[in-house]
């Protein structure tokens, strides 16, 4: 075959690959840009008659969706930031140490990684009402960030472990004591991998579905995922603002993950395959 | 677990030099918090969720007392679960060889070189970092029987003559949301596949042209064997998560109708939250948990294989 044609046919079905994919997101796009009579209408046209951009202002007095959105990013940052503070001392020691139980305890990490919170949601809900926490931020920052532990744990272990630790010990030398360099040498050495930890974590906590639900009760406690589906029910159905909030919720994620897209298989797959 | 022995094992003298007690307790500092979290939240869970299972609650919350194992007849009495039990396999089986066999065309596709290809990856991804529950009603409106846009297109194709309302008919129902499934799991199963095909050396492949190889034998004689790995990883995460899936059928039918499109997640979630039978929900939830643990047992397994790398 023509090699100019070999590549003339790739780059087609390509970016027809590239359509299927997106277009869910672009059908996302028009609905949420048409006004809310045409969404009545059968059969249902392909794009708006009048763009209605307003839809996405109007969104912010239709719910309380900066409420949503503010406790989604607090119970993302949150759970974020508490995975990384128990990851990192773990994975780092695991890293530099030989010690009993080593294996035990990676073996856990690996085990718990296979973990959903949907298949422990009984029992996650029955302990928060024990201890009290149900409908609470700190419920879901906890739930969130214990069940992204392993995975943090596992790529930064794997990140830690691949900085020789002459370069560690040459700022040691140098006086920089262990913490310092641990944060002078190590961190910044194995950024890529940090940064994809944090990344993950924030994604699947901002994505977290089935425990919000379940947990959170008032308006003002529910995360953006709880809170879109409510724009739709037997009541009324404003799919315009469903999906307008949708893409509020989804468009900075996509960019977050494009960044770190590169680095993730090797953390998710938990190092078997390179 | 290779890999990660070998990086340990030049690893600091210092606590060598501590005596016994000092030296096993010497990691607990830096292990605690983890240890804490994943005991508190994930472990505490697995225990709450057994023992719920075992006691008699009411439908306001209230602990009557043990209940034996009645949790466990009343499950295994209800007329929907062999049903749910074999649509969950059916749901399992069938997302996760559809996503891989499209992921190895796929993977290919985003390994080849052409103009584009990192705007390519970049689309695919996007399934991947979205809420699984917003592509899922984002799909659920497109199949809507009035002004979706799919029945819409298949009218102006001719292919229909008049609305088909999709998401009514548990068949038709299940097909379609297996089809989201897919739709959601391509990506990863994808990029697994594709970080296996970057792992394959040239050489292998000049070896074979030098050999007058064709490119069919090429594929199922090299890139497939060599993908042995990558397959067996995506795979069983893909089990996994899929087998958890819970967004995608609780938004577009509920389960419903009645209990015509459940897989055991959003069966439990009904005992527990509609039918408020916590204790048998429990029940459902260790069954579940049982299925999942044999599974991770398979995965653990197949990752200490000796041709595995960890």
């Amino acid at each position: 075959m023509n090699k100019r044609f070999r590549v003339a046919l790739l780059a087609g079905v390509g970016w027809l690959v590239a359509l299927f994919f997106l277009l869910p997101y672009v059908e996302m796009l028009l609905t949420a840009l048409k006004p809310e009579r045409e969404l009545t209408r059968s059969p249902g046209g392909y794009l708006p008659s009048h763009w209605q951009w307003s839809n996405f202002t109007d969104v912010w007095s239709a719910a309380p969706l900066l409420t949503n959105l503010r406790v989604s990013l607090i119970v993302a940052g949150g759970a974020t930031a508490l995975t990384l503070a128990c990851a990192l001392p773990a994975a780092y020691y695991a890293a530099r140490n030989r010690f009993q139980g080593r294996g035990a305890f990676l073996l856990l990490v690996l085990v718990t990684q296979m973990f959903a919170p949907t298949a422990l949601v009984i029992g996650v809900y029955r302990e928060m009402v024990a201890l009290n926490l149900t409908d609470t931020l700190e419920a879901l920052i906890l739930v969130n960030a214990a069940f992204n532990l392993p995975f943090c744990v596992w790529i930064l272990h794997g990140s830690f472990s691949a900085v020789p630790k002459e370069l560690e010990e040459a700022a040691f030398l140098d006086g920089a004591g262990r913490i310092g360099a641990l944060f002078r040498v190590t961190l910044p050495v194995s950024l890529p991998g940090v940064v994809t930890a944090v990344v993950y974590t924030f994604i699947t906590a901002w994505n977290e579905y089935i425990v919000a639900l379940t947990v959170s009760v008032s308006d003002n406690r529910k995360p953006l995922t709880v809170a879109v589906p409510s724009f739709v029910t037997q009541y009324q159905e404003h799919w315009q603002y469903l999906f307008a909030t949708s893409l509020i919720a989804i468009v900075p994620v996509v960019l977050l993950f494009a960044l770190v897209e590169r680095y993730l298989i090797g953390g998710l797959t938990a190092g078997s395959v390179k | 677990m290779d890999g990660v022995t070998k990086a340990g094992r030049g690893a600091s003298s210092r606590p060598a030099r501590l005596p016994g007690l000092r030296r096993a307790l010497a990691p607990l500092p830096w292990l605690a918090p983890s240890l804490l979290l994943v005991g508190a939240v994930v472990l505490w869970p697995v225990v709450e969720m057994v023992r719920t299972s075992l006691l008699d609650i009411s439908s306001s919350g209230t602990t009557l007392g043990g209940a034996g194992t009645s949790n466990y007849t009343d499950l295994f009495d209800e007329p929907d679960l062999w049903p749910v039990l074999g649509r969950t396999l059916l749901w399992v089986a069938g997302v996760v060889v559809a996503a891989t066999v499209l992921s190895l065309a796929l993977g290919q596709l985003l390994h080849a070189r052409f103009p584009g290809r990192r705007a390519v990856r970049w689309a695919v991804i996007v399934p991947w970092a979205a809420s699984v529950l917003m592509t899922a009603l984002i799909w659920r409106w497109m199949l809507d029987n009035d002004s979706g846009v799919i029945n819409r297109v298949l009218l102006d194709l001719g292919v229909l003559d008049k609305p088909v309302n999709w998401l009514a008919h548990p068949a038709q129902a299940l097909l379609w949301m297996m089809g989201v499934a897919v739709f959601v799991t391509l990506p990863f199963t994808s990029f697994v596949i594709l970080a296996g095909l970057q792992s394959i050396p040239d050489d292998v492949y000049e070896a074979a042209r030098v050999d007058g190889a064709s490119a069919w034998t090429t594929y199922f004689r090299i890139t497939l064997p060599l993908l042995r790995p990558s397959l067996l990883i995506g795979t069983i995460v893909n089990v996994i998560n899929v087998f958890n899936n819970f967004p995608i059928i609780w938004s577009m039918t509920q389960g419903g109708p009645g209990h015509a499109t459940d897989i055991t997640t959003t069966f439990t979630y009904k005992i527990a939250f509609f039918d408020k039978h916590v204790g048998e929900s429990a029940a459902m939830a260790v069954v579940n948990f049982l299925l999942i643990l044999l599974m991770v047992l398979l995965y653990l397994r197949a990752v200490r294989r000796p041709g595995a790398r960890a």
